[in-house]
């Protein structure tokens, strides 16, 4: 598995692990077989569907059941490295001026059931995914746009031929839904078969599944990485309460949530188990916004907009609010460390992210008056979970209040948040976010595009897809970040499309004898555990 | 006595035709559904497409009335439908967390009785010592703690003991096992929300029971019976508490039926899968068809429990005959 080189420069400006309780020691040790991993998982999946699921609540329990055509380093998922999975070697470069990918594949690799792997199987399953028949669900179809055709011209290889070179085409290939399925399961069955069945290739095999309780797994002795995995098998536990999940850990029920807690929980469980506690801490690749609603006014008006950014003191709500919630870092529409991130001092030229938060404010409710909102009244659509919405949306209206905006706060609750977001669009602003797995900022600043299907804003913006679109075909990376500049400059400060508040954080604290695993930018990759292992010196 | 039970389920039947009507339509008031849900909840791009090609799998888009038909005909031909949300069939849903709910519900029941009836009985007998005082003051604050805070209390409360006991902090396992496979596994973890749900059930009873028999202590049978030279504790068994139990019963068998669907946050706080937590999750997702099954379920256990107690009525009080 040799990294993608030519990104590893990347890794150490993304994020940040941190061991806390435990001293992790200094050399690395040698993993120890065996064990039965229980983790517990927030919510449950609607189904074992990679390919039609968007939520981790289907990648933690499943994701270990199959394998990739190529994955996030799973040695350090912290960088943008992309290394084989079902490939050989190290991911290819393309040919044919950035618009073919030619793949090797790994040879004996077979399906749980005993069936081989080939590239027939990795094809139709991309097929699936980028061409989806009719009637059949795909969510991530739109990540491909680039793609002009799959193919398989022997039994190992598979080749991808681009309608034009995009930077965005590795990361969406990397994406951890993307589990290849059997062609002849597809064909036998149909394509909704892996709705409520498994046959995968990856490092556990599907033992039950307890609709409400639990998933079962246990080790594929046929994986293809050698000695892997080093777990017997695992056992998701479904736990809806956040208390239940902390307690669960405590109490050793569990060793381990991989999505994140809270930093109360956090010092909560360093106080209660001392050093048989690890704490793994990263950024986190979703932010929380505020979206206005321009089909109502004043919201059309852009003064207005800039108005209710500039009121937000971005730089001091870091520092208090990643006390009581998973939010810390300040940043612009790309996650922030990342190369194509803005640095602080272009950050600083946006409006709401200089310094001097008075005069921010002073501006704001200059643009107020000048619009003639003064004494506005937003009605603000909020969603009834507390982390990070109702803490984060709650200190919103502080910082709207010190220019003196009111906002009238209906916290609802997912259904009823979502129908208002996307069918009665009775709101003023509402809160939203924007959480992906991949750091592919290309593809994850397409929510700041009216025409983009989760953009809830109810504007168009001719100028900034243009620039998009540029974008999404720029080849250098110093293209790609002056064009990224322009963008953000356009969707955050000129138009204040959407007004962004603070990333997410990710705290994962997890038993001490849980190695191997090492903290994502994000709760939907590196979830395969075949790098896992107990050590039962500490159990 | 035959004739009132098939009139009592013949009755039954425009009862349960009005409660699918009202929950039918009631849940399709709300905003939003199971697709918006499953779909845009997790914040990812999502088409309209996609959005409606989910609602015409579903159903959603077909009219009322079919999808009305589709739910009452469904106890015709035995099959209730699907879960909108995991597609599997209602009754394999349902089927494996009744299992538990009962359980559980049977075992705060017995907790419940066996401190409600001694309790109501000792502070009925001691009426305005300070031992009646002390059940009251016992069973007001059951009625006042909530369960759920119970609960986590209880959890809290063995992981901090045991944690200072041991070195390592113990708590209820959070995954069912069947009383068939391991009995002490299985009790180790209901017993706790047993005892958080039966203490503030008890609390209720406890206080029904001690003001029902204070009012039978008072009957001139009681009298009669203590003037023929009874023992006390012949006078209150046999004569008394049979005919103050009346009342009892009914609190007891209502908490039941309660218990089968309505231990929400309880089966939460102990990350129970039973029915409370699937009624949560069923109304979070927007699964119709899957909460209106459920609410016909807790209809139907509240009405076959009055029945029973109704018949239950005529064998504790031979004076109550339904002709």
């Amino acid at each position: 598995m040799k990294p993608n080189s030519s990104k590893t420069a990347l890794a150490a400006a993304l994020g940040l692990t941190i061991g806390v309780a435990a001293s992790l020691p200094a050399v690395a040790q040698m993993p120890q077989k065996g064990g039965v991993l229980e983790f517990v998982v927030a919510g449950e999946s609607p189904s074992k569907d990679g390919h039609r699921e968007t939520t981790y609540a289907t990648i933690h329990p499943y994701a270990p059941m199959y394998s990739l055509l190529i994955r996030v380093n799973p040695e350090n998922p912290q960088s943008s490295d992309f290394v084989c999975d079902l490939c050989v070697g190290g991911v290819p470069e393309p040919t044919e001026n950035g618009t073919k990918y030619t793949f090797k594949l790994r040879s004996g690799v077979k399906f749980h059931d005993g069936q081989p792997l080939t590239s027939a199987d990795v094809k139709a399953t991309y097929d699936k995914i980028i061409f989806p028949p009719e009637g059949v669900k795909s969510a991530r179809k739109t990540f491909f746009k680039m793609v002009d055709s799959v193919s398989a011209p022997d039994a190992e290889t598979i080749v991808f031929k681009l309608k034009f070179p995009s930077g965005a085409f590795m990361p969406a290939l990397a994406t951890p839904y993307n589990w290849i399925y059997s062609k002849k399961d597809m064909e036998t069955h149909g394509y909704a078969w892996h709705s409520n069945n498994v046959n995968g290739s990856g490092p556990f095999m599907f033992v039950e599944h307890q609709p409400g309780a639990f998933v079962e797994a246990k080790r594929n002795p046929n994986y293809h990485h050698e000695g892997q995995p080093y777990l017997d098998g695992f056992k998701a536990i479904v736990a809806k309460k956040m208390s239940v999940r902390i307690q669960s850990i405590r109490g050793n029920r569990a060793a381990i949530e991989f999505r994140g807690f809270p930093p109360k929980a956090r010092d909560d469980l360093v106080a209660a188990l001392g050093d048989k506690l690890t704490v793994q801490e990263s950024d986190w690749n979703c932010v929380l916004l505020a979206t206005p609603n321009q089909k109502r006014k004043p919201f059309d008006d852009p003064r207005v907009r800039r108005a209710l950014s500039l009121a937000v003191d971005r730089w001091e709500g870091s520092q208090y609010l990643s006390k009581i919630a998973i939010v810390k870092a300040v940043g612009g529409v790309v996650f922030p460390g990342h190369p194509l991130a803005a640095s602080p001092s272009e950050l600083e030229s946006l409006a709401g992210y200089g310094r001097d938060i008075e005069a921010n404010r002073a501006e704001a409710r200059r643009l107020l008056k000048e619009a003639g909102a003064e004494n506005l009244v937003i009605d603000y659509n909020n969603r009834d979970v507390d982390q990070p919405y109702k803490v984060v949306g709650t200190w919103l209206i502080d910082q709207w209040k010190q220019i003196g905006v009111t906002a009238k706060q209906t916290v609802r609750p997912t259904p009823q948040f979502y129908a208002t977001l996307r069918n009665s669009k009775e709101f003023d602003v509402s809160i939203d976010f924007n959480c992906q797995s991949v750091v592919n900022p290309i593809a994850d600043v397409t929510k700041f595009l009216g025409s983009a299907g989760n953009n809830y804003g109810s504007y168009e913006d001719p100028e900034l897809e243009a620039i998009y679109d540029k974008l999404l075909r720029a080849e250098s990376v110093d293209e790609q970040k002056k064009l990224m500049r322009e963008y953000e400059k356009r969707a955050l400060d000129e138009m204040s499309h959407l007004i962004v508040s603070l990333w997410w954080y990710k705290i994962n604290p997890h038993r001490s004898y849980v190695k191997g695993w090492k903290i994502a930018p994000s709760h939907y990759l590196n979830q395969q555990l075949d790098n896992v292992w107990l050590d039962k010196s500490l159990m | 006595m035959y004739q009132y039970i098939v009139k009592r389920m013949l009755l039954m039947i425009p009862t349960l035709l009005g409660a699918a009507l009202l929950v039918f339509f009631l849940l399709r008031l709300l905003p939003g559904d199971v697709c918006e849900v499953r779909l845009a909840g997790t914040g990812m791009y999502v088409d309209d497409e996609m959005i409606n090609q989910c609602r015409d799998e579903l159903g959603i888009n077909d009219p009322l009335s079919k999808q009305f038909i589709d739910f009452v005909g469904g106890y015709f031909t035995g099959d209730l439908g699907n879960s909108m949300w995991t597609g599997q069939p209602i009754l394999h849903e349902i089927g494996i967390r009744f299992q538990l709910s009962l359980q559980l519900a049977i075992m705060a029941t017995v907790v419940a009785i066996a401190i409600a009836i001694p309790l109501g009985i000792i502070s009925a007998v001691k009426q305005n010592t300070w031992i009646d005082y002390a059940v009251r003051t016992f069973s007001i604050a059951g009625i006042a703690i909530p369960s759920f805070w119970l609960g986590i209390m209880i959890i809290l409360g063995i992981l901090v003991v045991s944690q200072n006991l041991f070195g390592e902090g113990w708590m209820p396992p959070i995954n069912y096992v069947s009383p068939l496979e391991d009995p002490l596994g299985n009790l180790a973890q209901l017993i706790w929300p047993a005892v958080a749900t039966g203490y503030r059930y008890s609390a209720v009873a406890t206080r029904m029971t001690r003001s029902a028999l204070l009012e039978v202590l008072h009957e001139d049978y009681v009298r009669t019976a203590r003037a023929k030279g009874l023992v006390e504790k012949v006078v209150i068994n046999r004569h008394a508490l049979k005919n103050a139990l009346l009342p009892v019963v009914t609190i007891i068998a209502i908490e039941f039926a309660f218990l089968i669907g309505g231990l929400v946050v309880t089966e939460q706080v102990f990350n129970l899968n039973g029915i409370g937590k699937l009624f949560v999750d069923s109304v979070g997702n927007q699964d119709f068809v899957l909460t209106q099954q459920l609410v016909m379920l807790v209809v139907l256990v509240f009405v076959m429990t009055n029945l029973v107690v109704d018949v239950f009525y005529a064998w504790l009080d031979p004076r109550i005959r339904y002709s």
